[in-house]
């Protein structure tokens, strides 16, 4: 079942929410459909889904129009956030639902009907609880259901919105492994969307990595990580310091800081803002290292992580992220000299800017999203 | 309006939540649960109790006779048949009212919303006088009728017509909210595993509106089955055919039989309350389906 979409557009009332998407799922993958709100990615599912109609552009799996076919004529699953379960029938109807309103002669026979949803009930791992109600579920075996509700048709396409967005963290790092494991026994084709650039990476063979309504990169969590098209997608998927630098000879310097630029994104000399991670961010309590003075302002985290608040001289907060053990080394109150392993420019201009207007700047982005 | 009595259960619930919640700024609960009592006692109890002592001063024979009587329970049978019908076509009529008024938007809309509730806020007998002129024999619709040999006007099909004006608000009232908050997703997802239109509503919305409409019938019901002033005007009020049992029990009192107007009372009350327990209690089930 090879999926093909073709510069999808989609405008509500003035509001672009696609402009001219185009991806390519393979037969049996799984792709994460990642983006801030307002990216256009439940726009997309819904448009699969049959819920919405796209402005332009083509849809194809395995060469059939699939624009030309009804929601209930697409034969694909749809798992929401909320579950949308039906809450009168049991768990055991609510997954039979599909073969139930099929027309007669095309509806499987009861024993039939019943052993598919048995096997489902155990692919999801909730044997036993067929004869319950969805009001006596929790948040967890409700997306269970929901998901085996979406199986029992056999769907072409597995489709899932923000699945795992109302559970809490524990059970939404457990379905997570679960569905990728559901996903392998059945081998559907699925795409699932997300904001949570974790659990994108975590599950998908690809990333489609949307904003404002266009696709910036797909790739799979390898290729993303290792060479971003964008700095918006070096920032949406680590959180990024900002400084603004020198850029050199594929270097960006500021005070003692210098970083290797990412090479997939072509960079001109000159000035500009470096964006770096966290968790490329080093710190050195060394007289004589190199790097930007700063001054460590609080050490917070528990378990293998340690975050580092930093802040330099001219004000400005940068945050490194280090493991416990090298974390052992410094305590709020002292001062260290901050490098980063890479970073991306943005916002390269070719002039040099008002260099304290940008720090102050910045210093109030960044405290900003610090109260945040 | 999901469920219309709350059961001990939730009562003591309420109860412990308060005692914790004390002392608070707003009236604590002992406070507000006596006024909730008397309140209830004076308003619906005391003159319940009244009518439920009034029919004993004759012997219980005298009682029954007065209520067999053929003229009595054709009255009476004529109130429930017409209240029964005409709540059963609010319940569908409703249903559509309200579903038009939710999920479109149309020019006059908040127009035909504040419309339903008129036959609240109408004085019944006006409500009654403009049926009965609208479908009398020289009326708007009378006339239009009076060639295919249908009277509306004084026949007991006029009762169902003033009962259909006035049961309607509740059905919609009581089915609107719950229309409003039933999920969108409810329905697209029974659409994308393949369900038509047909089976979707009467598969995943209707099930899913079943207390509210049930809740909506047994108001429309009851409000009908004890309608006076709006169905005397166009009822005729021919003893044994179009009176209705109200009207019964003002003609007794008007002929100083305060025990058989009670007795008469006291009926319409039983019939009433059981079909209200009935219905609340299948409504209750209906709501708290696969609630724990």
């Amino acid at each position: 079942m090879t999926l093909t979409i073709d510069r999808i557009y989609k405008q509500f009332g003035r509001y672009p929410a696609l402009t001219g998407v185009s991806l390519e799922a393979k037969d049996g993958e799984f792709l994460t459909l990642l983006g801030p709100s307002g990216s256009g990615k439940t726009t997309l599912l819904r448009v699969l889904a049959g819920l919405e109609t796209p402005d332009h552009g083509c849809v194809f799996l395995d060469g059939v129009d699939f624009l030309a076919l009804s929601a209930r004529e697409r034969r694909i699953g749809l798992v929401f956030q909320q579950y949308a379960l039906f809450r009168h029938m049991t768990v055991a109807k609510n997954i039979a639902f599909g073969l139930d309103v099929r027309p007669r002669h095309q509806r499987p026979a009861h024993a039939t009907i019943k052993a598919r949803v048995d096997e489902l009930l155990s692919l999801t791992q909730i044997e036993g609880l067929g004869g319950r109600y969805p009001a006596q579920l929790s948040g967890g075996q409700r997306q269970r259901v929901a998901v085996a509700r979406a199986l029992a048709v056999e769907p072409r396409l597995l489709l899932l919105d923000e699945p795992f967005g109302a559970l809490d963290t524990k059970v939404r790092k457990e379905l997570r492994g679960e569905l990728r494991r559901i996903h392998d026994t059945t081998g559907v084709t699925t795409i699932l969307v997300t904001h949570d650039q974790d659990e994108a990476m975590a599950l998908a063979d690809r990333v489609v990595l949307m904003n404002q309504g266009r696709i910036e990169q797909i790739g799979t969590p390898a290729e993303l990580d290792a060479a971003p098209a964008s700095p918006f997608v070096f920032e949406f998927l680590g959180g990024c310091n900002r400084l603004p630098c020198e850029v050199g000879g594929g270097v960006a310097r500021f005070e003692g800081f210098a970083a290797p630029l990412v090479e997939s994104i072509p960079t001109k000399d000159g000035y500009g803002v470096a964006l770096f991670r966290p968790a490329d961010t080093r710190l050195d309590l060394g007289a004589n290292a190199a790097g930007l003075p700063v001054r460590i302002v609080d050490i917070r985290g528990r378990g293998a992580l340690r975050t580092i608040e930093c802040q330099t001289l001219g004000g400005l907060r940068l945050t490194a992220e280090l493991t416990e053990q090298a974390a052992a080394a410094f305590e709020a109150g002292q001062r260290a000299k901050l490098t980063a392993r890479r970073a991306v420019i943005d916002a390269q201009d070719a002039a040099r800017p008002d260099a304290s207007a940008t720090v102050e700047k910045l210093a109030s982005t960044t405290s900003n999203a610090v109260r945040r | 309006m999901v469920a219309l009595a709350p059961s001990l259960g939730t009562i003591l619930d309420v109860r412990r939540r308060a005692a914790w919640r004390e002392p608070s700024a707003l009236p604590g609960f002992r406070g507000a649960f006596a006024f909730t009592l008397v309140y209830a006692g004076l308003i619906i109890l005391l003159p319940l109790a009244a009518l439920v002592a009034r029919p004993w001063e004759h012997s219980p024979a005298d009682l029954v006779h007065g209520i067999l009587q053929p003229r009595t329970l054709a009255a009476l049978r004529l109130s429930f048949v017409a209240a029964l019908a005409a709540a059963v076509v609010n319940t569908a009529a409703g249903l559509v009212i309200a579903w038009v008024l939710n999920r479109y938007d149309f020019p006059g809309r908040r127009v035909v919303d504040a419309l339903v509730d008129l036959p609240f806020a109408l004085p019944t007998a006006v409500a009654g006088i403009a049926l009965a002129t609208l479908y009398g024999p020289n009326g708007w619709i009378g006339s239009l009728l009076a060639p295919l040999g249908v009277k509306v006007a004084f026949t007991p099909l006029g009762v169902f017509v003033a009962l259909l004006a006035v049961g309607l608000p509740f059905v919609v009232r009581a089915v609107q909210p719950v229309l409003e908050d039933l999920d969108t997703a409810l329905e697209e997802a029974a659409q994308t595993l393949g369900a038509n239109t047909l089976q979707t509503f009467a598969r995943v919305i209707l099930p899913a509106l079943s207390p509210a409409l049930l809740t909506g019938f047994s108001l429309a019901f009851a409000r009908g089955a004890g309608e006076y002033g709006s169905v005397i005007f166009i009822a005729g009020n021919m003893p044994g055919v179009s009176e209705i049992g109200p009207l019964v029990i003002v003609t007794r009192l008007e002929a100083y039989d305060y025990a058989g107007a009670a007795a008469v009372g006291l009926t319409m009350l039983a019939i009433s309350l059981a079909v209200l327990i009935a219905t609340n209690w299948a409504q209750v089930r209906l709501a708290r389906r696969g609630a724990p």
